[in-house]
This record gives C-alpha cells, structure tokens and sequence, in this order.
C-alpha cells in the first residue's frame, strides 16, 4: 500500500483541472491510499469536491498568510501536510504554481524530486516516471533513488481525464502551520485580460508564426480560440516581433505544451520551436511552403495561405460546435 | 552588495540528439555548448546591480565536470568579478548541485542576491534555484521579468498563470530566478574575452562541500527519442475544402475536437 498525497491548486477558491487529474490517477491505481492537500484560506468548502475525485482523506491547510500565493508560505504549508500525513509519494501539477514551490519543499523535506513528468506508474511503493530531455528532443525513465518522500510534478494533460463520482466522500483533516515572519508579500496580481486558457492548460493550442506579419492579425487565431476553448501560441519570431508576450512562446526557450490538439498556422517548424511542441497528440501544420519542417510531425497538412484558411476553418469550426 | 550568479553549461539548442548506445544518457560529444540562454539575463542583472551601487562585487559560481569553466569565462567576459568552479561529476542531479551551491554560498562573502536562469535548457528541471533558496533559509522569486531596487527590500514582476502577472516584495537576501523580459544580456567584446581567459577562476571540490554520492536523489535512465509520427495526411483543394475536410477529420477521426 502506498500513501499517496496529491495537491489541490486552487485560485480564488477554484480547484484546477490539471490536480484532479493527478488525483483521478492516483486513485484509480488500487495499491494506493489517496489523500489530498489543499492550502488557503477559507478553501475548506473545496474538501466536498475534491472527495469526488477520489482523495479519501483532504488535509487542509488554511491560513490568512495563505489567502494569496507565495512560493514561501505554501512550501511551509505543504511541508506540514507532509510532516501530518507522512506519505511516501507526493505529486502536483507541473504548473507556474507547482513548478515554483515543490522543489522549494523537496528540499525542506529532504526528498527526491523529478520535475515535469508526462507519464506517472504506481507500482507498489515505487513510482516509475517518465519525463522529457532537452525539451522533448529525448524522453527518458526516472527514479527516485533515495530512502524517503518521492516526489514529482506533473504535465497537464499527461494522465488523462479528471474521474468525479458524485457519490465519494472524503474525510476532512485540518493541518496547522505557523507563517510568522515570512520574507515575501505579494503587492498586486494584475489578471490576463483573456478569458483563454494558458498554453500550457489547454487541451487545445492555435500558435501563429511571423508570417501573421502583426499582432493585430493574431486576432484570427484569437477568434478561433474562442471558438474552440483554445489558447493562442507564438513562435520567437512572433514574439520578438512584439506580436505576442513572451508568456505565449512555445518552444525550448519558452513553453513545453503537450495538448490534444497544435496547430501551426504560418510556423516554419525550426528545431526549438518542435522541442515545445512534439509531444502534442494531434498536430496540425497550415503553410504555404510545402517543404516547411513543420510537415514533417504533422498529423494533418495543409499546403496554403493561412489569411485564406483561418477565417474558413474557425466557420468550420462553429458550425461544428453549433450541431453539436 | 555581494551579488551571485549561478550559471550552466548547457548543449546548444541546435543540438540534434544522438543517443548513447547503450541509452545511459544523450552522446554530447563534439555538441557545441552555450551559457544557458536564461542565464544570461541573470548575469546582465547582476551587472547591472553592480554598476549602480558602488563596491559591489559579481560573483558566477557553476556545478560541473571541467569544461564547465568555459560558462564561467563567458560571465568573467560580460564583466563578472570572480568566478567559482564547483566540481561536481557529469551525471549528478539537481539535489546535489543545489546542495553543492547552497554549501559554497554560506562560505563566501554573505549574498544579498542570488541569481539564477529560471531554467536550464537541457533538463528544463527548473528546481535548482528554489532548492538552493530553501537549503539557505532565504526567500525565491522564480520567472522574474522585471525588479525595482529600494535598499533592503525589492519589488519583483513575475508571471504566474493564465496569462497573469503579480508583483512581489521581497526582503534581503533572496534568490531570483531570472526570466525573458528582465533586460536585454550584453555581448562581451573581444577585449574583455580575451581578459577573461586569464582571470582566476576559484575551484572547489563538490566533495570539499559536504557532497557525497549518497546526496544523489534521482537517476536518470533508458533515453529514447520521442517515438516517431507516422505520416501526416495531406488535406487537398481549395481553401474552403481544407476547411471542411479537417475539421471533419479531426471530429470523426482524431476525435479531438
Ligand atoms: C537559442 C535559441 C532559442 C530559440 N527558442 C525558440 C523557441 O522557444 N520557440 C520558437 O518558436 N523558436 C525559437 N527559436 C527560433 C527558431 O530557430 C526560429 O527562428 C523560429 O521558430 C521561427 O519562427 P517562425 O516559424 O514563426 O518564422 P519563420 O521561420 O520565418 O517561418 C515562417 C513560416 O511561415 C510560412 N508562411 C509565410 N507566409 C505564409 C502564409 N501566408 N500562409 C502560410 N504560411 C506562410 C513560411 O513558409 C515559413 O515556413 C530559438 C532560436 C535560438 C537560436
């Protein structure tokens, strides 16, 4: 029997997709005893639902100190959780979240860490994890070698859909932690002015490259996006261009994403934007040069003028989702 | 102010990826290297730290085998003070670069900040930073794209996610894990890297530091390329065709829409 602890992320009170899949996962594996952790303040009426993803116990950690993030506070939080629980595998999203403070709690822990999984095994007491090299130009096996905590981070949409049954329960555990002295204060959390998923969440990624030729005509792939539940995405090229954020780059020096669904309207397909990217299940490449690198992992090709197939494709699009 | 900079040798990201033969790890061999491009947002910031505030000192310190001195005289080229050379075996993990920093770090002159990339690009692991602000009992601010300065403590922008951005303070001492949009890393001129090369360069045995074997954590093995795409459809016709036959390709067949 492993005891398993999962983290719930959760902002303003909202738990994220990406920890219920974790969960659903761990769960599911019958050689594990699943808790969960969730850490804020005012966040126990999480509890009820993170039961329904499978966690027979939620430790919750609550705290004015925890009301917003910060790196520093939830690495203590956490830390307690896992000083409470006592599990013998820890997991969490590999998310902005998960990715700043797990490794901040490896080490108070004194625990092995492997970041970044894309595939996650129970066996008994062991986890087998998998996770990409060189930004996805390799994969390789991890193992946590050392006695105690194993302990790993997540990427999004690596495990499968989130489980809910309605019918589960969980028992509630409260966690004491004492915040006295912390060194950081968040001052202000200037919110996306998007309504749309973050490249690294989405299931479904439209990127555009420098051939969009301005930031103004990134608003086709937005429009397509909105009708798709879809995050936007950039090449380098379009973001030193000044057409996007750097938020959005998808590539070795910007976002690994791994969605369902990549499309590359205009992307050439250079080595660092592939490292980003290759791991998509499904990839759809829209170019005028035929011989573009971009074809070379694509799923489905479309030699042409993307100014003529956008449009065309996002009505495709909402008349699909309209009969359906 | 005493100013660190904490900086990796990494494979240049043309690399392409050969395995070793016996899948123990990726054959680097003859693989040009470069200072890990987030790195050197770190230096800039460092230096520029350094140019307003006089008598401070920069400091880059890297974990690795011997060629991992040359990262170490391209942050002396960009105008680093001192460098520090940790010698620490190809193959040892996160945990053990951190420990090794971290170890090296509470010897030296005591840091005010602390600067890393906010990831190295060859394993994307992205922990040494945080683990190395823990093992010191001092704050981390990761993926900073912006600082402002003001004495004892400073006022970080930091992305966070969906697009977001929050503002954090931060007291003194602190680890900062620089990310693009920070500022623009100068080139070094030829002058300045020939001047480099004959700097000194501090060597400390990881082992001097308290690590041993036993502080690796994690191995890593059984490396594969990513398993191969089987030929992609080509979708013919005019524009509005395209359309429609993709999208009923990827409802019906691919099932992903
Ligand atoms: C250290 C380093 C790190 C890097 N990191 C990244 C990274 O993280 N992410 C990344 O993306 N890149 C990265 N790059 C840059 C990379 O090498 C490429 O330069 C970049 O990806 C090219 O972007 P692009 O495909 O938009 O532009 P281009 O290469 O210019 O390609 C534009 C494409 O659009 C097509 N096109 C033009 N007009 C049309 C039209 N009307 N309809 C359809 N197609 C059209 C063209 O045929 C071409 O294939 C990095 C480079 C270096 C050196």
């Amino acid at each position: 029997m492993a005891k398993v602890l999962v983290f719930i992320e959760q902002r303003d009170g909202k738990a994220k997709k990406a920890s219920y899949e974790i969960l659903s996962a761990a769960a599911a594996a019958a050689s594990n005893e699943t808790h969960a952790v969730v850490v804020g303040d005012g966040v126990a009426g999480l509890a009820k639902e993170i039961g329904t993803y499978g966690a027979a116990t939620v430790h919750v950690v609550e705290n004015a100190a925890l009301k917003l993030y910060s790196c520093e506070a939830y690495s203590k939080a956490v830390k307690a959780a896992i000083d409470a629980v006592k599990p013998d595998i820890f997991l969490a999203s590999h998310s902005p979240m998960g990715k700043d403070f797990v490794p901040a709690v490896a080490a108070l822990c004194d625990a092995g860490l492997v970041t970044d999984c894309t595939s996650v095994t129970f066996e008994g007491a062991k986890l087998k994890l998998k996770r990409p090299m060189y930004s996805g130009k390799a994969i390789c096996d991890a193992t946590i070698v050392a006695a105690g905590i194993q302990m790993a981070t997540v990427r999004a949409n690596s495990l499968g859909a989130p489980k809910m049954d309605a019918a589960k329960t969980a028992t509630v555990q409260n966690v004491a932690v004492d915040l006295g002295g912390m060194k950081t204060k968040i001052l202000e959390i200037v919110k996306g002015n998007s309504s749309r998923p973050d490249v690294t969440e989405a299931g479904i990624v439209i990127s555009g490259g420098r051939s969009l030729k301005s930031a103004e005509n990134f608003k086709m792939l937005e429009d397509m996006a909105d009708v798709l539940g879809a995050a936007v995405g950039a090449s380098r090229a379009a973001v030193d261009a000044g057409y996007r954020p750097h938020r959005d780059q998808v590539g070795q020096t910007g976002k690994v994403v791994s969605p369902s669904l990549y499309i590359a309207t205009g992307i050439s397909g250079a080595i660092q934007h592939l490292a980003g990217m290759r791991t998509s299940k499904i990839i759809v490449a829209i170019n005028n040069d035929p011989n573009a690198p971009i074809f070379q992992v694509a799923d489905y090709s479309i030699v042409g003028d993307l100014f003529q197939i956008i449009p065309a494709l996002t009505a495709e699009f909402k008349k699909l989702k309209e009969s359906t | 102010m005493n100013l660190y900079v904490c900086i990796k040798r990494v494979p240049d990201t043309e690399m392409k990826v050969k395995l070793k033969a016996d899948n123990s790890g990726v054959d680097l061999a003859g693989v040009k290297t470069i200072l890990s491009p987030y790195d050197e947002f770190a230096v800039e910031e460092a230096l520029r730290v350094k140019e307003k505030n006089a008598g401070s000192t920069v400091t880059a310190i890297t974990a690795g085998p011997a060629e991992a001195i040359e990262v170490l005289r391209t942050a002396l080229a960009m105008g680093c003070d001192n460098a520090i050379h940790i010698e620490l075996a190809d193959g040892s993990d996160s945990n053990m670069a951190a420990k090794a920093i971290a170890e090296c770090l509470k010897k030296e002159a005591p840091a005010d900040l602390i600067y890393f990339g906010k990831e190295a690009i060859d394993d994307g692991a992205a922990m040494v930073p945080q683990m190395v602000a823990a093992r010191m009992g001092i704050p981390s601010v990761t993926i900073v794209t912006g600082i402002e300065y003001s004495g004892a403590t400073i006022k970080c922008k930091r992305e966070i996610e969906g697009g977001s951005s929050e503002t954090v303070e931060v007291t003194l001492p602190t680890v900062i894990a620089a990310s693009k949009g920070l500022n623009e890393p100068r080139y070094a001129t030829l002058p300045n890297i020939m001047k480099a090369k004959k700097k000194e360069v501090k060597a400390i045995k990881a082992s001097d530091l308290g690590v041993a074997a036993s502080d690796q954590k994690v191995k890593l093995s059984n490396f594969q390329m990513p398993p191969p795409k089987a030929a992609g459809k080509k979708i013919e016709g005019d524009a509005a065709a395209q359309a429609k036959a993709l999208v009923q390709l990827l409802h019906t067949e691919a099932k992903v829409v």
